[in-house]
């Protein structure tokens, strides 16, 4: 055995392909063939790569800052699809008229009494850089993260409500009961605080937009655009940049990550 | 006898344990209110996602308002030098702890989540006025209960000066975090104002004399120690004299509130047309807790009546209740102003006076506190010497 295998290695590599019967002009077909389909799915890949999901392992960059824009002419007085998207995404299901149900997201309707004129909108967290929840929280529970999000530690939170009373948005809800059917992606807790969070389960998983956001353009209105505040490029700032954007309570110095066009 | 002796009370008289078992079933009560609380979830209470603090709110910082105040009365004698309030230094320590610690149970067990107390004791946000506040009772604690051994044993006597003054700095701070946790919330219209931090203290100065002379008077009355005029008569005036101060102080929140436009509809809403919240104001806090108890102590019919007295320091405290009343759940109740000068509304009562009705489960909690700070208190009284055997004015009189 150990004589053929060096009989076998002095062969010329022609010489090798025969005596091993390899057709050559198969061997390129398959070459070529893998070749092209792998031109023709790497497209696919490199895709799949920039939207990828993060790595868990990966931490929050603070090289982008989530934030929306909302363009209140576009945003229709009878429509809440937001809203609704919002309940469906994170199991909210608020019952109307309820004083003790969560709204992550409400529908604002804002009137100048001297003209009449009224203006409908999106009202939900504003994810401020200078957050007055996160100030004012005992344990750190409200936090920011790198990227701009602002989200409640559901293990920290102790429910003592001081980020509902420093929020100048109202923006936040204090869980009154005991929650059923919660959905894995969108943990809460009874007793604890929450708000919108910017649907982080949707941008961690790489999806690059919120549910609201998402429910705006199903519904063809397009009044409300997700992205890097950051990034010069993004649709979010150059939007911003050619438009202008106004945060609501700037008086206040919370450099919000929500911004209104139209108001 | 013209000695100043202290002793514990009698605790074997059939009054005593009727007082000692009625304390401690509301105390129960309380603690039970807030398990159904926790147990149901606060949809049970008045309060909602408008009314975030409600009722326990109120008990809580009423309580802890008058823990700092109670121990003015210590801090009058080893920090100002009126020797005539020394032998009631003791008592004074006693009732701060007692407050502080009935004022903290109930905002501890109105908690969305009580059982992670732990997390508010070991995880802070130093940025946090509220965590700040953690710090300042545990110290106040500390600082007192040091300051009352230095009251109650002789060796450690010669600290008490330093002890005393230190513990009368301490309860400024913490009273001044407790208004600041309002003044800080730049949010609302009723607060945001650093105003409220020396009007809190203004506020413990009142309602801490008024609950205790109220303790001291029923303390002596029912344990038939002797106790004289001298003593009760200083502190009638001190206590008007702290009524005047907090009035002041109302007024001259209201007044600057009132130069600032911006600041005339929550004005308008306190003052005139804010239902509950107005009469509150106007009936309870400044005539039934100001001017009332200010003529039963001044007038000359009832300058000298101890029953007068005792009425003027009820109507206090009862004064000071809507007070904190009017602060915390007026200022919550007010539409914060999001759009200033527009109309606003939307499914989550936005651009609404926000109702609130408190249930049951939240004044039993309330009261719970009030118990558990008169139970320590009559426990104390009872295990160590902390009330003189004698105030009668020839004791008073001989320390000095």
């Amino acid at each position: 055995m150990n004589q053929m295998n060096k009989k076998y290695a002095l062969l010329s590599k022609s010489e090798q392909d025969v005596s091993q019967g390899v057709d050559k002009g198969k061997r390129t077909f398959i070459g070529g063939l893998v070749g092209a389909s792998g031109l023709a799915v790497a497209p696919g890949v490199m895709l799949y790569q920039t939207a990828s999901a993060k790595p868990v392992e990966q931490a929050v960059s603070n090289a982008v800052r989530w934030g929306m824009l909302v363009n209140v002419n576009q945003c229709a007085e009878d429509c809440d699809d937001c809203v609704t998207a919002c309940n469906d995404e994170h199991g909210l299901w608020p019952k109307e008229g309820s004083t003790t149900d969560s709204q992550w997201i409400r529908k604002l309707t804002v009137k100048d009494p001297s003209t009449g004129n009224a203006k409908s909108l999106p009202m939900m967290c504003q994810h401020c850089e200078n957050p007055p929840c996160v100030d004012v929280c005992p344990t750190g529970a409200s936090f920011k993260r790198e990227d701009g999000i602002v989200l409640v530690n559901m293990h920290t939170c102790i429910g003592c409500r001081y980020c509902m009373m420093a929020c100048p948005y109202k923006a936040r809800s204090f869980v009154h009961e005991t929650l059923e059917n919660q959905l894995p992606d969108s943990p809460r807790g009874k007793g604890c605080v929450e708000s919108c969070n910017m649907c982080v389960n949707k941008i961690d998983a790489g999806d690059n937009t919120t549910a609201c956001a998402e429910a705006c353009s199903k519904a063809g209105h397009e009044a409300i655009t997700f992205g890097d505040l950051n990034d010069p490029e993004s649709d979010i700032s150059t939007q911003l940049k050619a438009h202008g954007g106004n945060q609501i309570r700037a008086d206040l110095g919370l450099n919000t990550g929500v911004r209104y066009q139209g108001l | 006898m013209d000695t100043l002796r202290y002793g514990a009370i009698e605790a074997r008289s059939p009054k005593y344990w009727a007082l000692l078992i009625g304390l401690g079933l509301v105390a129960m009560i309380g603690v039970l209110s807030a398990h159904h609380m926790e147990v149901e979830g606060h949809v049970i209470s008045g309060m909602n996602n408008q009314i975030v603090w409600g009722m326990p709110h109120v008990f809580a910082v009423f309580l802890i308002v008058a823990a700092s105040g109670a121990l003015n009365v210590a801090s009058i004698a080893s920090v100002f030098g009126k020797t005539e309030y020394k032998p009631l230094g003791r008592l004074s320590a006693l009732l701060a702890i007692a407050l502080l610690a009935g004022g903290l149970a109930v905002l501890v067990l109105d908690l969305g989540r009580p059982d992670r107390l732990i997390v508010a004791m070991t995880t802070y946000n130093f940025k946090s006025i509220f965590a700040w506040n953690i710090l300042l009772y545990t110290g106040f604690f500390a600082i007192v209960g040091f300051y009352m051994w230095c009251m109650m044993d002789h060796a450690m006597q010669k600290f008490s000066k330093q002890a005393g003054l230190f513990a009368f700095i301490w309860r400024l701070v913490l009273t001044t975090g407790t208004g600041s946790i309002f003044g800080f919330l730049v949010a609302r219209s009723a607060y945001d104002t650093a105003m409220l931090a020396p009007m809190f203290i203004m506020m413990s100065f009142a309602i801490g004399l008024a609950f205790y002379i109220i303790v001291m008077l029923a303390s002596y009355q029912w344990s038939e120690r002797p106790i004289g005029d001298l003593i009760v008569n200083r502190m009638r005036n001190l206590l008007g004299i702290f009524i005047a101060a907090v009035m002041y102080f109302v007024a001259v929140y209201h007044v600057t509130n009132l130069y600032a436009t911006e600041h005339h509809a929550v004005e308008k809403f306190l003052l005139v047309d804010g239902g509950i919240f107005t009469q509150l104001f106007w009936y309870v806090q400044i005539l039934l807790g100001g001017i009332v108890p200010l003529a039963l102590i001044y007038a000359p019919q009832t300058r000298n009546c101890r029953r007068s007295l005792l009425a003027a320091c009820a109507l206090v405290l009862i004064g000071g209740m809507a007070h904190i009343y009017i602060i915390i759940v007026g200022g919550q109740a007010f539409p914060m102003e999001m759009f200033p000068g527009m109309e606003v509304s939307s499914s989550f009562f936005d651009g609404e006076v926000s109702a609130y009705t408190p249930s049951l489960w939240e004044i039993l909690l309330g009261f719970g506190g009030i118990a558990i700070t008169l139970l320590l208190v009559t426990v104390g009284v009872a295990i160590l010497d902390f009330l003189p055997e004698s105030l009668a004015d020839n004791i008073v009189n001989y320390k000095k």
